[in-house]
């Protein structure tokens, strides 16, 4: 049999031009293009506009000024919200780690599974279910007033408080997570050798656990803080207008431009300071206590008080999880507009489903959000693998920067996105192609698509890290080029977490509502400002309906990602 | 087959050099061993031939053929990873057939072919196995036949057998070898283990810290090391400082300043060694040449350990001025204690003389 060997082509002008070690610049140009025109660009755009037209510094001379304080109001209640909400989020969220992860107490498995349930709710979807619950005429209030003939409702959420108490259910998560995983993570001889050496229970826990935890915990309060300060649906529904979310959506509609940049900016330098510390400090932590292997030793709650007591918490638990999406789920069956003083509501339907497919004014935002979230996530894909796929591979100069840019827009507020592009494509410009994108189809996706920069990035890195280099350069040494390399080895190899990455960007896309909200045009109206507006029209039932749907979307999604995280064991040799 | 000719190659990773000024010369058909500690630069040689890196300075040529910086797919190299790198995604048969698919074979060529590797390694009915199905050694057999398939100029073997336990990588050194003799590919071969490096070359080159250190046969580098280096990190060796005495044409004496002093050959010498009267040079002798009882250089001493081993015995014995290991052949007599009296000889022709 002949033996075929490669022929080499004779060195080209092209050959050695791509030989040469600058031309890795000309490979990843077009990322740092992308991120210049779409981040940093529309970003000082508002710097530029936070000053005014002739006035200098007038704005934030305003902005601090102690004569008209609604802005330093603001900016005080949000950092208020914040600080308080990472206290009880960290409460709740170390407390049920724990409780979950080192105790054995009947309701225990259920419990670990809907612990996660909040995260399954989108945002503005959330906010809408615990105002029917738990607002001023929310079934749980009233409930409480009929059943003990009390002339009015007991407590109801609002104001401060129920931005908080939303913040909290939905926040937790982060640090039921990173907790969790700490405590998971937690060597059991380490408690045995302090046992050993005579310490106390207290001792123990004192000076071994809590200070192991830390760095977790500390990485979630930064997160949680970041995520507080840029809330928006909260504060708006429950009608705490002194945020600077809020404050920045007000003075945009009232048309003062410049004054919402100049809170934009404001906005954007606390987030990016918050981005920056919490990269300084994973970078800084240590990962050394993470020895794997042994499982955690669950202690079981033995006496039959305590045992009682835990069958109780754990059922109110799964109550509290479980309501918001039962309620949500009840009332998307009620009729529009029956709803008024009663305690649940009145007469049922199917009909918002069977509209929600049919009826075309319903069907249309569902459509619009489908195709804007598609087209967003196309983009996410491209740009996040080629991202991906540079900085875990190439070398060049310039990879903290490029980390970072991808980074900002996932810190930046939804709102402050959205008043940067405001900022950079009311008019025309080169990287609209010369065209007004504000009040277009293309806004949307664009805002999407920067919202969720990092999402394809990230979890296409992760696979790419766990995929040893010398796969490829085997693939190579065989003959194939680095294109077949790419499409018949790297690709399938790293396609779980594409898809992962692809779903979570498509799904949040589908629900955005922060940004959407101050740059929709009627033509495009998506479906979370579509929910908005049936919530405001007393349509509880049909926004109900759409909310559902959402949530059985993500439902969906994260299915799919837990199944795709377990079959890809097969990749990680 | 081809040749493969390193000239005057350095290699910097920043200020750091990987290598410095190799110089080689590999016959087309030689099995040919980089040998040395991990960080000594033997891996970068070997990816610089395979072209993952190309060298600072100094061009690669295969045969007459100047490849420095040509691209790895253009090389018709077939490589074996330490960890393999088999594509997790695809069955036996399909990592062993994407060589030959990148080549434009037909589906029947490539069947045959693959199949007649398979043999050749002996998986014969693993070819739709996955790959996270098999175990080290089978893979390690895949990775093998995946790199010969394509039927390569030159094969280049990076630390294939690290990853088995110590009885597999006998037979697997032995599998290699074999296939290697039976196809007559140009061989590289990287190691950090002698052992494999003795059984299995033809030649050897020693590196430490990006040098060259000597290039030869296993016997060259095993009974006549140029340096120190070579002569403790091949084998056990006792190395002592001893002065010279007197040289004429064949004989050399050398002394401690404790009232030893042992008879060698002058043809038994490193070219780098000062064979002079009143040079100081160091004196290697390994354990397994030095004899119990009478005969040339006799010296007695106090055993201070012991050793069975099943094969030998391994004594430290300590000699005014000089401590020996000392390796003696189990035949099944007693066992001299700690604190016992021995006495040694140790031939003439087994002294090695080496320089600083």
């Amino acid at each position: 049999m002949k033996k075929r060997t490669i022929q080499p082509r004779q060195d080209s002008r092209w050959a050695r031009l791509t030989r040469s070690p600058s031309f890795i610049y000309v490979l990843i140009s077009p990322l740092f293009l992308i991120l210049f025109a779409y981040v940093i660009y529309p970003f000082y755009q508002t710097f530029l506009q936070s000053f005014g037209s002739e006035t200098g510094l007038a704005n934030y001379k305003r902005f601090f000024s102690l004569e008209s304080t609604a802005n330093l109001e603001a900016l005080w209640t949000s950092v208020y919200i914040s600080v308080i909400s990472v206290i009880t989020c960290a409460i709740v969220g170390v407390t049920m780690a724990f409780l979950l992860e080192r105790y054995d107490f009947p309701g225990r498995r259920i419990l670990s599974v809907l612990v996660l349930v909040p995260m399954a709710l989108p945002p503005l979807v959330g906010v809408l279910s615990f105002t029917f619950l738990y607002g001023e005429s929310g079934i749980i209030p009233r409930g409480l007033q009929h059943l003990f003939n009390l002339q009015q409702a007991p407590f109801s959420l609002k104001g401060v408080w129920g931005v908080i108490v939303v913040h909290t259910f939905t926040m937790y998560t982060y640090f039921y997570l990173t907790a969790s995983a700490a405590i998971k993570g937690l060597d059991p001889s380490l408690e045995e050798a302090a046992t050993n050496l005579g310490a106390s229970r207290i001792r123990i826990w004192r000076k071994i656990i809590l200070p192991m935890l830390t760095p977790s915990i500390v990485a979630a309060a930064l997160l949680v803080f970041m995520i507080s300060m840029a809330s928006y649906t909260a504060p708006l529904i429950f009608g705490v207008e002194r945020t600077m979310t809020m404050q920045i959506y007000l003075s945009r509609t009232n048309g003062n431009l410049d004054m919402a940049a100049t809170q934009s900016t404001i906005l954007s330098f606390v987030s990016i300071t918050f981005l920056i510390t919490m990269r300084w400090y994973q970078n800084r932590r240590n990962y050394q206590n993470l020895s794997k292997g042994i499982g955690v030793h669950r202690s079981e709650v033995k006496s039959k008080v305590m045992r009682m007591v835990s069958i109780i918490l754990s059922v109110i638990g799964v109550i509290i999880l479980l309501l918001p999406i039962l309620t949500l789920i009840l009332i998307s069956f009620s009729v529009d507009g029956t709803w008024t003083i009663q305690v649940l509501p009145p007469q049922y339907t199917f009909d918002h489903y069977i509209a929600l497919f049919t009826d075309e004014r319903t069907w249309r935002p569902i459509w619009n959000s489908l195709q804007m979230g598609f087209v967003a996530t196309v983009g996410n894909i491209l740009f996040g693998v080629a991202a991906a796929y540079a900085m875990v591979r190439l070398n060049f100069k310039g990879k903290t920067l490029l980390d970072i840019l991808i980074m900002v827009p996932w810190a930046l507020p939804g709102t402050v996105v959205a008043v940067n592009l405001i900022a950079a494509f009311s008019e025309e410009n080169i990287f609209a192609f010369n065209q007004v994108l504000i009040g277009t189809f293309w806004i949307l996706p664009l805002a999407y698509f920067i919202r969720h920069l990092p999402l394809v990035f990230r979890s296409t890195s992760a696979s790419l890290m766990q995929m040893d280099q010398s796969i490829e350069e085997a693939s190579r040494s065989l003959g194939a080029s680095w294109w077949m390399t790419f499409r018949r080895i790297v690709l399938p190899l790293t396609m779980t977490g594409i898809l992962a990455g692809t779903l979570l960007a498509f799904v949040q896309s589908i629900g955005e509502f922060v940004a959407s909200i101050l740059i929709y045009s009627t033509s495009t109206m998506p479906l979370s400002v579509a929910i908005f507006q049936k919530m405001y029209a007393f349509k509880f039932g049909t926004a109900c309906a759409y909310g559902v749907l959402q949530i059985i979307l993500i439902l969906i999604v994260l299915t799919i990602s837990e199944k795709l995280s377990k079959g890809s064991a097969g990749s990680a040799i | 087959m081809k040749g493969v000719r390193l000239k005057d190659i350095t290699k910097m990773f920043g200020n750091m050099h990987g290598v410095k000024d190799l110089n080689i010369d590999i016959q087309p058909g030689e099995f040919f061993t980089f040998l040395g500690p991990s960080g000594c630069g033997k891996t970068t040689t070997l990816r610089m031939i395979a072209g993952f890196y190309y060298p600072t300075e100094g061009k690669i040529f295969f045969d007459e053929r100047d490849v420095t910086t040509l691209q790895p797919n253009k090389r018709d190299i077939g490589m074996v990873f330490q960890n393999y790198a088999l594509f997790p995604h695809m069955t036996v048969n399909e990592n062993i057939a994407f060589g030959l698919e990148v080549r434009k074979f037909t589906k029947a060529e490539i069947k045959q072919k693959v199949d007649k590797v398979r043999g050749l390694v002996r998986l014969g009915q693993y070819g739709e196995r996955k790959i996270n199905e098999l175990s080290g050694g089978q893979q390690q057999r895949v990775a093998l036949a995946r790199a010969l398939v394509i039927e390569p100029d030159i094969l280049l073997l990076d630390e294939p057998l690290s990853n088995l336990d110590a009885k597999l990588r006998e037979e697997t050194r032995i599998e290699i070898k074999r296939l290697q003799a039976e196809l007559g590919v140009t061989t590289v071969y990287v190691t950090h283990d002698q052992t494999e490096a003795m059984a299995m070359s033809d030649r050897i080159m020693v590196m430490e810290d990006g040098y060259i250190q000597q290039i030869g046969t296993p016997q060259q580098i095993y009974n006549r090391p140029m340096n120190r280096f070579v002569s403790t990190f091949i084998g056990e060796s006792n190395m002592i400082e001893m002065k010279i005495k007197s040289v004429d044409r064949e004989q050399v004496i050398v002394e401690n300043g404790h009232g030893i002093s042992l008879k060698g050959q002058l043809a038994n010498s490193s070219p780098l060694a000062p064979m002079r009267v009143g040079e100081t040079v160091h004196v290697s002798i390994r354990p397994e040449v030095i004899h119990q009882g009478e005969g040339e250089n006799v010296l007695t001493g106090t055993i201070t350990f012991v050793e069975f081993t099943g094969l030998s015995v391994n004594y430290i014995v300590d000699i005014p001025g000089i401590t020996l290991k000392v390796m003696i052949i189990n035949t099944g007599g007693e066992l001299l204690a700690i604190g016992d009296s021995i006495q040694l000889n140790i031939p003439s022709p087994s002294l090695y003389f080496l320089g600083e």
